[in-house]
């Protein structure tokens, strides 16, 4: 809503800068876009008269004119508007000065003729071409004869007004008009402002009722009200309601269509005019029948369906009910007579009219958040006598009113301790009675409270709270005291889910992956990726593109664009990890998927950066196994953690990736992503791991506790092995643990040879055994024994050559 | 020449001989031959039985002091040596100390994460609890349940992402009010909690709108909070976010699960409130919106609005994160390039 200061004045003593007005408005009311005015950053413009004009000798649309600027000597400027002519009273942009856009207009020479100066259109000064009159549209503005000829313009079209922009809340309809805006100004500023009923002027040989009859469904238009202006000239409106119309961002069109939008302005009532020639019949306000088709005022044909509400004729519909009038019954330049309408559309109807047609007008945004059915006639009345003194005519007497709605007004009892007890201030009720007193809410104390009356005006306020908010804004929430919650006491806490989760986060930063987050929509392809169990899709209905269309069932496919998005911004070394949810479904059928926490992560490239004395090699398989094994450790998962090979995820690669298991519980998998996914992602060689967090955070945990360090030395034995390619580390650490004796300790794998020395099909293996009895030093004959049992059962059990 | 002037030449040439040795092994050689057996100080102190027996005394104490004088000397004249072999050889060891250090594996909590786990961190401190919600959230608890009817004007099934006539990727963090609001036992105490997580919003991607970011919400509920409290709260917040020199205001606004319902501008960053470019002049950021909790929102969720009452509020960290790091466009939160994220990597805050 675009507030011209010079308006609220009429009804205000104001005399604050805009700036401050505007800051008081946004402290107190709604909140203010912005404070603008139409000669900002504009310089020398002024008013020129053309003395005389020539044509240009070579050209076809130029001419010269002779123009009076108001010195001495009359400048010589040439022009190439259609409509420019001798004797006109035009816009002249001097030598040196500034035009809209930053423009700066210098002497110059066109076509080898001198122009001293620009005469100007309307928007070469800034105007909006959606507000230019079609009457300048095309051609440089001329003003009426009446203006000071060398003075600066900026009066003369409202520039030097200051606009205030209000971005109004969905609950202040109230203030998408000036007298709307005056009250809560009269508020804030402790003023009375008088607000007049309008006087109509009516001929009593016209009978409204005569001219026209209209009916209305109720639950459509609560209020529908028409009155007739009969013999109307149709002209464009004088200068000062132009102004007034485009300061408001509203375009001029003609002296009747511009009452209804200043009216519109004025009383946030929308109204509408018919040319009454053009009416077939009675008219009446019902919902569209299905497929009916009208054509707006904008010269688009629409298809209408039962939702969208009509007023119509005998024939056909002449309008889209609050949203936009017909083409066919709009006021042209030749309409005599003219029917006003005055209503209040249901806000419902409003709302999906505008939003299926995409028709977001003045009018149906005001319909849409409530009119104020106090001033619907006055609306119409005002209206009726400004189209009588601008364009003549003969109001008939009466209105035809086919609805009429006189809400009950909502009386709320409020107390001073309620009050304060739910604002923590220490206001009075006579401080609070003041406040309704500022607002113009009549209010009656009873008992020890008051009964506020909510004017029709302020539909806003239903309840005690809405009394509160208005109590506090007035007032003014800078004068609210700060303190803190007091009362029982709480203890704050994170839960141990919460805490596994922070921790989790921790330990792989820790490990040097970074946190990613990356989106939780994406395409049907990804979301499928790297699935841990079965799920159907959760989809989107109405998906604002393809990319976020269904929702993740993997974190890994996200973390792979991520990967994708730094190669292709050259950035080779990845090391990310992501925590969030996934969405599962077991079928079809169910439509609200099941949440799960999973924990993710890629590598690529360098772990670390390469330097002069950090020799690097690109990640593999055990490296990110390390990661992962130290982060499941960390998370104190109790069992053991075991990794068995898979080629069940069609996206790893099938000789390289691992099921991971706690405790025989399956929490995920890790591996190297698929060359063929790798290739689709367009990423270099990349490992990854994906794993249930929500499982990790259930399944049992091992507390710390401390275990004595043996004060007698360990024995420590190596052993080299040659083991069929086949036999696995875990199958050789296993036998290992189980016969290894009651004082094995530890076992350390810590040679992997296969190749030249080691006949084909064959690996060496090399592992030291750590011996420790926490009770005594041990005997080497001991160790001895226990080793050689080992070494037995290797032989025996795994083929194993000792060497 | 007299016994004791024999033992002075011996000092005084020992002594010379000593602080001209440049070498260990020599300076030992040197204290064998003066202190041994077969060294001139023994060899001197024979003749002192040729000596009459009252001068015998103060001769043999003056031999012991010329010898302690002798060890002193090598012990300190050793220690130089030493000292010398050992400076030379760190010199020789001196090392280009700035040379860069060998690199490390770290990585950083994402920034968002880092907003979010300072506003739990001091939300934690002053007693609130911590709630997490699904992100699939149901019409009724995003809507409805938060004063928004079906049909109100407020919510646009534009705005939102439908997975069908009843679920809907939530677009807000509110609906976590209602959800503690009914779980919550108010015999056991006041209700303080806040609530971060994702939401979805039905947005085109572009630098100030994105489809999903983050939300942390607030809220406190007990017999008597009050605005003041609010107000409080949030001073409390932005000061111990941002700085003590920060400070908030509050303007009005309209959200239909509260009344009143405020804006929250914080003291710009940029400027520190002198009015600049960022915050349009005015010295003032909005930064959040809050309220009073709507009377609906508490009957619907069970609880009597006659009995209790409270604040809500509702942050943006992305946004918080813009306006702290100067971040210009919302979709570098979400793309993960690693010179983006691992650019937040100072943990002190």
């Amino acid at each position: 809503m675009r507030l011209a200061y010079s308006w609220l004045k009429k009804y205000l003593d104001l005399d604050m800068p805009a700036k401050d007005l505007a800051e008081k408005i946004e402290r107190t009311a709604v909140e203010v876009d912005s404070v603008t005015r139409g000669d900002n950053g504009l310089k020398k413009i002024v008013i020129g008269h053309i003395l005389s004009m020539t044509t240009h000798p070579d050209s076809d649309h130029l001419h010269i004119c002779s123009v009076d600027v108001g010195e001495d000597q009359p400048l010589q400027i040439v022009c190439g508007a259609p409509n420019v002519a001798a004797g006109q009273k035009v816009i002249v942009a001097l030598p040196n000065s500034r035009i809209g856009g930053n423009v700066k207009i210098k002497r110059s020479k066109m076509r080898g003729v001198e122009s001293e100066g620009m005469i100007c259109a309307l928007d070469e000064i800034g105007f909006s071409k959606d507000v230019v009159p079609k009457e300048w549209a095309d051609g440089i503005y001329v003003f009426d004869d009446d203006v000071p000829v060398g003075e600066p313009v900026y009066h003369y079209l409202g520039m030097d007004d200051p606009i205030i922009d209000l971005d109004v809340t969905p609950n202040r309809g109230d203030m998408l008009s000036i007298l709307g805006t005056v009250h809560e100004l009269a508020a804030i500023y402790n003023q009375h402002p008088e607000i007049k009923a309008p006087v109509v002027n009516e001929d009593p040989s016209l009978r409204a009722n005569d001219e026209i009859h209209a009916t209305a469904d109720h639950q459509l238009a609560k209020t529908y009200k028409l009155r007739v202006i009969k013999g109307v000239k149709i002209a464009p409106s004088p200068a000062w309601l132009q102004i007034t119309l485009w300061n408001a961002g509203v375009r001029p069109i003609n002296n009747v269509v511009d009452v209804t939008n200043y009216i519109l302005m004025k009383y946030g009532q929308p109204l509408h005019s018919f040319d009454q020639d053009k009416i077939d019949g009675d008219i009446t306000v019902r919902l569209a029948n299905q497929g009916e088709k009208i054509t707006t005022l904008d010269e688009e044909e629409r298809e209408l369906s039962t939702e969208d509400m009509v007023i119509a004729d005998q024939k056909q519909p002449i309008a889209i009910a609050g949203v936009m009038g017909g083409f066919n019954t709009q006021i042209d330049d030749n309409t005599k007579d003219v029917v006003l309408e005055s209503a209040i559309f249901d806000s419902f109807h409003i709302r999906k009219t505008a939003q299926r047609h995409v028709l977001h007008s003045e009018a149906s945004q005001r319909f849409e958040r409530g009119i104020n059915p106090d001033t619907v006639e006055a609306a119409v009345n005002e209206a009726a006598n400004m189209i009588q003194q601008l364009a003549g005519g003969h109001i008939a007497q009466g209105i035809v009113t086919a609805s009429e709605y006189h809400p009950e007004l909502p009386t709320i009892f409020i107390t001073a301790e309620r009050t304060n007890h739910v604002l923590g201030t220490d206001l009075s009720l006579e401080d609070i009675k003041q406040i309704f007193d500022r607002l113009g809410f009549s209010s009656e104390s009873v008992k020890d409270g008051l009964n506020v009356t909510i004017p029709a005006r302020r539909w806003d306020i239903h309840i005690e709270a809405d009394l509160f908010e208005e109590v506090a804004r007035i007032y003014g929430y800078d004068n609210l005291p700060a303190t803190l919650p007091t009362g029982r006491q709480t203890i704050g806490t994170l839960t141990p889910t919460q805490k596994i989760q922070r921790a989790s986060r921790q330990i792989l930063e820790g490990l040097g992956l970074t946190q990613a987050i990356s989106y939780s929509l994406t395409t049907e392809a990804k979301a499928s990726m790297f699935l841990m169990r079965d799920s159907k899709l959760t989809k989107l209905m109405s998906p604002m593109t393809q990319d976020h269309s269904t929702l993740r069932m993997n974190i890994l496919s996200g973390l792979l664009d991520d990967v994708a998005y730094n190669h292709a911004h050259k950035v080779d070394d990845v090391a990310l990890y992501e925590t969030g949810r996934v969405f599962y479904k077991d079928s079809d059928d169910q439509v609200r998927p099941e949440e799960v926490e999973h924990i993710a992560g890629v590598l690529t490239g360098n772990l670390t950066d390469p330097s002069w004395n950090n020799h690097v090699s690109p990640v593999d398989f055990y490296q990110l196994k390390g990661i992962v094994d130290q982060f499941i450790t960390n998370l104190g998962v109790n069992g053991a953690i075991t990794y068995t090979s898979t080629d069940r995820y069609p996206e790893m690669h099938p000789g390289r990736t691992a099921d991971i298991a706690v405790h025989g519980h399956y929490v995920g998998f890790i591996g190297q992503v698929h060359p063929k996914i790798a290739k689709q992602f367009k990423i270099k060689q990349t490992y990854a791991f994906e794993l249930n967090m929500q499982t990790l955070i259930d399944l049992p945990k091992t507390d710390d506790q401390y275990q004595a360090i043996s004060k007698y030395p360990s024995v420590k034995r190596d052993i080299s092995l040659l083991v069929d390619t086949s036999v696995s580390n875990d199958q050789v650490v296993e036998l290992m643990n189980k016969r290894g004796g009651a004082f094995l300790h530890d076992i350390q794998l810590f040679d992997v040879y296969e190749g030249k020395n080691v006949p084909n099909g064959k690996k060496s293996m090399a592992y030291s055994l750590v011996y420790v009895n926490p009770r005594e030093t041990l005997k080497d004959e001991v160790v001895t024994a226990a080793f050689e049992k080992v070494k037995k059962h290797l032989t025996d059990e795994l083929n194993a050559e000792i060497r | 020449m007299s016994l004791r002037d024999q033992l002075t030449e011996i000092k005084q040439k020992g002594l010379a001989d000593i602080d001209s040795t440049t070498d260990l092994k020599k300076l030992n050689e040197i204290r064998v031959h003066l202190l041994g057996k077969k060294g001139p100080i023994t060899a001197a102190l024979r003749g002192i039985k040729d000596l009459p027996v009252d001068e015998r005394p103060e001769v043999g104490s003056y031999a012991n002091k010329i010898r302690d004088a002798i060890t002193q000397a090598v012990a300190d004249h050793r220690e130089n040596l030493e000292n010398a072999v050992l400076n030379k050889q760190l010199a020789a060891e001196t090392i280009d100390v700035t040379l860069p250090g060998k690199p490390v594996a770290q990585g950083q909590p994402h920034v968002i994460q880092q907003i979010i786990d300072e506003f739990v961190d001091l939300f934690l401190g002053m007693g609130y609890q911590v709630l997490q919600g699904p992100e699939v959230e149901s019409d009724k608890y995003n809507f409805e349940m938060m004063n928004l009817p079906k049909n109100h004007p407020a919510r646009d099934m534009q705005d939102t992402f439908y997975l069908s006539s009843e679920y809907l990727m939530r677009s807000q963090t509110s609906p976590m009010q209602a959800r503690a609001l009914e779980k919550h036992d108010f015999s056991k105490g006041p209700l303080k909690m806040i609530s971060p997580g994702i939401v979805y919003r039905r947005d085109t991607d572009d630098p100030t709108h994105s489809h999903q970011f983050h939300q942390v919400e607030g809220l406190v509920i007990d017999r008597h909070i009050t605005m003041a409290d609010l107000k409080g709260t949030l001073i409390t917040m932005a000061q111990k976010i941002f700085g003590d020199k920060f400070d908030i205001r509050l303007r009005p606004s309209y959200f239909p699960f509260t009344e009143p319902s405020v804006e929250v501008d914080v003291t710009c960053f940029n400027c520190m409130g002198k009015g600049c470019d960022v915050c349009k002049h005015t010295g003032w950021i909005e930064v959040l919106g809050a309220g009073m909790v709507h009377p609906n929102v508490l009957e619907m969720a069970g609880v009597d609005s006659k009995v209790y009452g409270g604040f809500a509020f509702g942050v943006g960290p992305d946004r918080f994160a813009m306006l702290k790091y100067g971040v210009d466009d919302i979709r570098d939160f979400y793309l993960d390039d690693v010179r983006f994220l691992d650019q937040f990597d100072k943990r002190g805050i």
